[in-house]
């Protein structure tokens, strides 16, 4: 049944919002519009439309430094989102089973590098990698570029898997161990599969965090190695070329498709679970 | 093997990654590039006064204005129907996945003297505006790319406040306009706040922005600290002193915003 | 004679140094069906863990069939569990939560083919009465319907005792009364020993053989549902079971005691002359005459209409009684009243005297059943790991 009573209180929001709302999302989009139109834009200009053209999107391909800083991007945002995914699902099993007077400040640690300034968390471990480098005869690099982006990707997992966690019915493991299972037994067959979404979250955020990332980059991969926003960076200094407008285009548009993907299955998962609402309330 | 244990390998790897850089940090604010200890650092800050003001001005004006503009917003997304909702919400988290940068660099080329605004403002016989390398256009970056982030915790604070307590506010005699101000703004103050932090910690620290739209004609914080370690002015010890100091300002800052916070809701008995 | 299946000696148990259980004996036989019942915080819990094997005593034994089984895991005993809330696993569906434990038999060498783990599920659905409900997702169920699947989950794996904790505490009390039924024809379908732990006295008088009455981390009293009401051994178990005035008396001699300086018949013997002791009288078991053919005197103050009976409140001497009549007696009335000899029960004095059945704040009585969330969160802060052994 859907429920079609009309609040009295809660109006729905008039002309005057909406058209509010629509210039807010104008201002959001305008400069992601110019970016999509002028990376078809015949000349190099960026404001004045020249005519149309696909060499920008021909020419990203064959130009070496962007596909190599767009590899290490990806090789980075893959392996540190992975690592940091496993790292935060039992580094989250194990704050959720200590007591609260280990787990709160705990959890303030972890929040750090998600409430600090990300000039700052970049610094310090640039410092970090900088003296441990001396000692350890080491420089910084890609390996220092992938510790630190697994670093500031953990806590966002930890915080997307807790609440999954919490929600878990305290008894669930003890039954688990009930029917016949060991305790590690019990992590991989019901801990582990029903905090799942939370642990796919994980993924995701960590993984765009990471391919979004500049400021902890700039300060911890060193002079050698480039991820695409830090070959941005290097060209808004110059001039940018716009075979960048082109690749962000692309990865404009595949984000969107997903989006598209997942909000399609969210809903019909919704739907279902309305239904199933619907039969609980008989 | 208890799973607590599980958390081991993590709590090592905080204490080398977030909290041993810290420790460099502090180590580094109070020592001479010979490794003597020193506050001179610190001393020598004074001549970045105007710079320390800048930063925290122009924060505090973006959180502001990312207020005004984005709570409105989350307000008015909280009434639609939930279908409505969730397009928009997905509409507002869009462009963050374009890069920050690259958004940035399209401002660059709506606000340069030659640029489409100016060009639009020409089409309609109106006079050219000086934005780029100004304050103005620091603000409109900052605005812009961290909108977002005040928008959505104001939001989801917003759309969880029941329903029925709207009604009962007006069963006790309240009209639309004090529901609002007895009820929605006190409970939603919560994601205010939260929106505060996320928009002011990263504002004035940024340096991309003042660099990109700034030109450098405007230096804020994160320059000065970006110059200390990958600039010209080579100078880690005096980095270190400065993001020190800045760390320690956002939270004290922080720390009262909080407290403001929390006096508001007890005062409204929430 | 019923063979002992169960046994625990002088066990106790201790979180942070509080005392949670305190020296508790008892065994429990094959084929029973015992209820431990007590207020929230008593130990009933708790000691339901030990025997499942989730918690172990801090000293005493617990014997299984004769063998001691202090350090033997969950996972390897013939016992299973209904949790509180479920616990079903939501990650899987009707089907597949019930046979999650046969599953695991197979992979410990107990060889049970996929054929036969199907007809026990579809058996056990049947005798569950949810038959055709085996891909439903278990989130989608109701309240009622997931109570099933946890004791099809349970039951499938033909467990010597199931231990069941509060199962009926998140169901309305219709499907309470039913589920009630159709437990306890379960269990003596399959013959199985059920370890039940609730607070609800009515739900521990209807469905046990034996009941366990726990306050404090003691063992309060043993016995059938019909001793407990009927002979309750101090003034906590009177009151905790059913509704009772306790007032003091003095034993003059076998079969005569004096309450309120009369002197009445009782069935009681074995006190000392002149011993104080605790005297309890049902509200059911007063007989209600006119003032002056009354032993005692008093005047109503209050009265609840309960549909079949009244509950009027009567003071006697400052002492206020609750009694159940048939009978409208307008606040303000002179009532006297008769007491047979088998409505009046004889307690020794003992820790509990004087803190229970005075009827002066009434209204508190009821609202003492609905409390199980409070338990699981005093729980919460003793332990928040998944498993304590």
């Amino acid at each position: 049944m859907k429920n079609t009573a009309v609040s009295t209180v809660v109006k729905k929001p008039g002309i005057l919002g909406r058209s509010y709302t629509a210039f807010i999302l104008f201002f959001l989009y305008a400069p992601i519009f110019i970016l999509i139109t002028f990376s078809f834009n015949s000349t190099r200009s960026r404001s004045v439309w020249t005519g149309f053209t696909l060499d920008w999107y021909r020419s990203l391909f064959l130009d070496s430094s962007i596909m190599n800083a767009f590899y290490t991007t990806l090789i980075v945002a893959v392996i540190s989102a992975i690592v940091a995914t496993i790292a935060g699902t039992f580094a989250a099993v194990g704050f959720h089973s200590m007591r609260r007077r280990w787990r709160t400040p705990l959890m303030h640690i972890n929040n750090i590098p998600m409430m600090n300034a990300d000039i700052a968390t970049g610094v310090s471990l640039s410092l970090l990698f900088i003296s441990l480098g001396m000692v350890l005869r080491f420089r910084l690099g890609f390996g220092t570029l992938l510790l630190a982006h697994i670093t500031f990707n953990i806590p966002y997992v930890v915080l997307s898997i807790m609440p999954k966690l919490r929600q878990l019915d305290n008894n669930l493991v003890d039954a688990a161990c009930d029917l016949g299972c060991t305790w590690i037994k019990a992590f991989w067959k019901v801990i582990v599969p029903e905090i799942m979404p939370g642990i796919i979250n994980g993924l995701i955020i960590a993984f765009t965090l990471s391919i979004d990332d500049f400021v902890i980059s700039y300060f911890t991969a060193g002079g050698n190695v480039m991820t695409l926003p830090m070959q941005i960076f290097a060209m808004t200094r110059r001039r940018i070329s716009p075979e960048i407008n082109a690749l962000s285009t692309i990865l404009f548009l595949t984000v969107l498709a997903l989006l598209i993907v997942i909000n399609i299955r969210e809903s019909k998962q919704e739907e279902k679970l309305h239904r199933g609402e619907d039969s609980r309330d008989r | 093997m208890k799973p607590k244990y599980f958390s081991i390998p993590y709590i090592v790897w905080m204490g080398i990654f977030v909290v041993a850089p810290i420790f460099f940090v502090v180590v580094y604010a109070f020592t001479t590039a010979d490794g003597y200890p020193t506050l001179q650092n610190f001393a020598a800050m004074s001549r970045f006064t105007p710079v320390f003001i800048r930063s925290f001005l122009l924060a505090f004006i973006s959180t502001v204005i990312c207020i005004l503009i984005g709570y409105p917003v989350a307000y008015i997304l909280s009434r639609e129907g939930k279908r409505v909702q969730r397009l928009m919400i997905m509409l507002i988290v869009l462009p963050m996945w374009m890069n920050f940068l690259l958004r940035t660099y399209a401002w660059m080329s709506i606000l340069e003297n030659t640029g489409l605004l100016n060009r639009f403002l020409a089409f309609l016989g109106l006079p050219a505006l000086n934005i780029i390398n100004t304050p103005t256009a620091v603000v409109i970056g900052m605005v812009y790319n961290f909108l977002p982030f005040m928008i959505l915790p104001v939001y989801s604070v917003i759309v969880k406040i029941d329903r029925s307590l709207f009604e009962a506010a007006q069963d006790l005699g309240a009209n639309n306009f004090s529901v609002f101000r007895k009820v929605v703004f006190p409970m939603s103050l919560p994601g205010v706040l939260s929106g505060i932090m996320m928009v002011f910690v990263p504002a004035v620290s940024t340096f991309v922005i003042t660099q990109l739209l700034g030109g450098g004609m405007v230096m804020m914080l994160g320059d000065l600290i970006e110059m200390q370690f990958l600039g010209t002015a080579y100078n880690p010890q005096l980095g270190s002193a400065i993001a020190l100091v800045m760390m320690f300002i956002v939270i004290v800052f922080m720390y009262f915003v909080n407290r403001f916070g929390q006096s508001d809701e007890k005062a409204v008995g929430a | 004679m019923a063979k002992e299946l169960i046994r625990l000696t002088d066990c106790r148990m201790a979180f942070d140094n509080e005392v949670v259980l305190n020296n508790i004996n008892l065994y429990i036989n094959d084929k029973e069906f015992l209820t431990l019942l007590g207020p929230s915080g008593c130990g009933k819990t708790t000691m339901l863990r030990i025997i499942g094997g989730f918690l172990k005593p801090v000293s005493g034994d617990v014997f299984f069939d004769g063998v001691r089984i202090n350090d033997v895991p969950p996972h390897k005993r013939a016992v299973n569990t209904i949790f509180q809330k479920y616990a079903l696993f939501t990650h899987l569906n009707v089907f597949d939560n019930i046979a999650f434990g046969l599953r695991l038999q197979r992979n410990n060498g107990n060889k049970l083919d996929k054929f036969e783990i199907h007809n026990r599920v579809m058996e056990m659905l049947e005798v569950v009465s949810l038959k055709g409900f085996e891909k439903r997702d278990v989130t989608l169920l109701s309240g009622g319907q997931q109570q099933r699947v946890a004791i099809a989950r349970a039951l499938v794996n033909k467990p010597k005792v199931l231990l069941l904790d509060e199962p009926l505490g998140a169901l309305d009390m219709r499907l309470r009364k039913d589920m009630q039924n159709e437990l306890k024809s379960i269990q003596q379908a399959t013959g199985i020993t059920f370890i039940y732990v609730t607070h609800d006295q009515e739900e521990a008088l209807a469905m046990s053989d034996t009941v366990v009455v726990m306050e404090g981390g003691v063992i309060q009293q043993i016995g059938t549902p019909e001793d407990i009401y009927n002979e309750p051994k101090n003034a906590f178990v009177a009151d905790f079971i059913g509704e009772s005035n306790i007032v003091d008396g003095i034993m003059h001699s076998d079969g005569v005691v004096e309450i309120f300086g009369r002197k009445f018949k009782c069935l009681d013997k074995g006190f000392d002359p002149m011993e104080p002791v605790d005297v309890v009288i049902r509200p059911e078991d007063v007989d209600i005459v006119p003032p002056k053919s009354g032993k005692l005197k008093g005047t109503v103050t209050g009265i609840t209409f309960r549909g079949v009976l009244y509950d009027i409140i009567v003071d006697f001497h400052g002492f206020k009684w609750l009694i159940q009549t048939t009978d409208l007696c307008p606040v303000g009335t002179k009532i006297g009243i008769k007491i047979d000899p088998d409505g009046i029960h004889i307690m020794k004095k003992g820790a509990f005297s004087g803190m229970y059945g005075d009827y002066s704040s009434y209204s508190a009585e009821y609202d003492e059943i609905s409390d199980a969330e409070h338990e699981q969160d005093q729980e919460d802060e003793e332990e928040n790991e998944f498993v304590s052994s």
